[in-house]
């Protein structure tokens, strides 16, 4: 089975955002990127379809040099061969989506994964933009899969509860937390990755159908009062709830 | 003939959802800043609140129906929806920031060739260009934005832009359109539903627990909590990680972005993650006993002690009032 996973570089979720002095973007200094949370779902399912079905894994990233550090990360869980496109300017959930089609046309993979959505700009949508673009399915937040020859059937998580959905291949799914338990990488694949290949291609010139005119802090919550230390405060607190912020 | 804004609804269960309602009075203001007819779109059966709409202020409605649509395909919906855009000439396509809008959304996006604002949470039309203002990382940011594509497709976060009734003068007109052969490669077979309890991203009260709870079965005291308050169980990461509560239920960076009226904190210090997933909610309290917790750094009320004693009194005490 040809196997695709894609995987984007993004802060740590501890980073303290800090807004860039072009007030578009955050000020990257400081700040430790990490692989995509939820791509290493989508890499672990991708092992785990590669070692149920037979095939090759090909991760691709979508950003600059520094990609490689995440697409290592998924060659050290285990896929095989890794593409960098490469990109001078910032793209929009659209422009990454087309580079990431144009490139993974070229494979005519089976089943593609993701992550439902980069911690980043939690778009949550490269998926179904890409799929759309290849003219494959696309199941998204995805917590369970099944593949049975052409057919797949996935559950999703939806509001209080899931679809259990059918679909065929070629396929994109794009993973949510639940679906699997990724696997750490091994100090063996740490050192094979380093002698498995990246190949390095610049993207298409792709035009953003998204501006971001300026990037902001939200308005600082102001710390509130402590009502009380101990138990006997539950009433004062009631209180407040029903005549201040009228709760109830 | 004008361009429109179309206000896609949402149905389960053949009954449109409240998102629906908030779609439809968003796309009314924007109509009435750019003098265009909102055109109201479902796909279904039968869907048997469809008539509601109008109580928004919408007459025209188009009901795509086929009875292999009662449930949602993203193959199916994408198709219909698509031609309607071109049909009549939409500008905007307007959907709720939820699982179903969130999947459709773009695809019909990709097919257009449009720009997708995903999971607005505000829009400011004084200028000649729209400018609609989304959360990023979390919400530790937010970014405005605008389009640069002929038609737009946003997704608006639920509870924020609230349905205000409204009446356009004309009579209600619902064209329903049988869709023959719909393409149903991608649909769903069945829904599971979760033990009758309320989504966090659909709850106007949340009562979160997190580690300080220290043990699964103590997570009980939320929920009678919520329950009297007719509220959703949130959780924080440890106490999901911990196997205490399901990944659904998990507030924050890599769970669910809330924004609820009122948002109670129980038992969680407060990590940067968990504060970027509820700080927008309207009313916060902390219940900690560490009054170092940066919880209390953005609670409006927050009472610092043992919260085994506080919950079961507060919940007494609500009963009391709500009584």
């Amino acid at each position: 089975m040809k196997i695709v996973v894609c995987v984007s570089h993004v802060p740590d979720t501890a980073t303290k955002v800090k807004i860039g002095a072009d007030e578009k973007f955050i000020d990257p200094a400081g700040v430790v990127y990490i692989i995509n949370p939820y791509d290493e779902f989508a890499v672990e399912e991708a092992l785990k379809t590669k070692e149920k079905f037979g095939g090759e894994v090909i991760t691709i990233s979508v950003g600059g040099d520094n990609n490689k550090e995440t697409i290592r990360k998924a060659l050290a869980m285990g896929t095989d061969k890794g593409v960098l496109l490469k990109t001078d300017k910032p793209l929009d959930s659209f422009g990454i989506a087309k580079a990431l089609s144009d490139e993974i046309k070229n494979y005519q993979p089976d089943i593609v994964f993701m992550g439902k959505q980069s911690v980043d700009y939690d778009d949550a949508i490269v998926g179904q933009l890409t799929s759309e673009m290849l003219g494959f399915s696309c199941i998204s937040n995805v917590v369970d899969l099944k593949i049975d020859g052409q057919k797949i059937t996935a559950e999703r998580e939806i509001e209080g509860g899931k679809e259990v959905v059918e679909s065929e291949l070629p396929i994109i799914i794009t993973a949510q937390k639940g679906l699997n338990e990724p696997r750490y990488a091994s100090l063996k694949g740490i050192m094979a990755a380093k002698k498995k290949e990246i190949e390095e291609k610049k993207t298409g010139e792709y035009s953003n159908l998204i501006e971001v005119i300026s990037m902001k802090k939200p308005q600082a919550k102001q710390p509130g009062r402590i009502v009380g230390t101990d138990v006997s405060a539950v009433p004062e607190l009631v209180k407040l709830l029903h005549e201040e912020a009228k709760i109830f | 003939m004008s361009r429109t804004i179309l206000a896609i609804l949402e149905q389960r269960e053949n009954k449109l959802k409240k998102i629906s309602f908030e779609v439809l009075s968003f796309s009314k203001r924007l109509a009435e800043k750019y003098n265009q007819d909102v055109i109201a779109v479902a796909a279904g059966n039968e869907i048997e609140n469809l008539s509601m709409v109008e109580k928004y202020g919408v007459s025209k409605v188009i009901h795509f129906k086929n009875e292999a649509l009662a449930n949602y395909s993203s193959s199916a919906y994408t198709d219909v929806i698509s031609e309607a855009a071109k049909e009549f000439d939409a500008e905007y396509l307007i959907f709720g920031d939820t699982a179903f809008g969130k999947d459709l959304a773009p695809r019909v996006a990709a097919r257009l060739n449009s720009g997708c604002v995903i999971d607005c949470t505000n829009v400011n039309l004084d200028g000649d260009t729209a400018v609609f203002t989304r959360p990023v990382y979390a919400g530790k940011a937010l970014v405005d934005v605008k389009f640069n594509s002929d038609k737009k497709v946003v997704t608006i976060r639920p509870n924020i832009f609230k349905a205000h009734s409204s009446d356009d003068g004309a009579a209600l007109n619902i064209e329903t359109r049988n869709v023959s052969n719909p393409n149903l490669k991608t649909r769903v077979i069945d829904i599971k539903k979760s033990e009758g309890k309320l989504d966090v991203a659909e709850a106007d009260i949340i009562v979160s627990g997190g580690r300080g709870l220290k043990a699964p079965e103590n997570f009980n005291l939320v929920e009678n909590l919520a329950d009297v308050l007719g509220g959703a169980v949130g959780a924080s990461r440890a106490a999901v990680d911990a196997g205490w509560r399901p990944h659904r239920d998990q507030v924050g960076q890599t769970g669910k972005t809330v924004s609820p009226t009122l948002y109670i904190a129980c038992g969680i210090s407060g990590a940067i993650q968990h504060l970027a997933g509820m700080s927008s909610s309207k009313y916060i309290v902390a219940i900690n006993k560490d009054k170092d917790a940066p919880i209390f750094g953005v609670a409006d009320y927050g009472i610092v002690g043992d919260l085994f004693e506080i919950l079961p009194a507060l919940t007494e005490e609500v009963k009391k009032i709500k009584a």
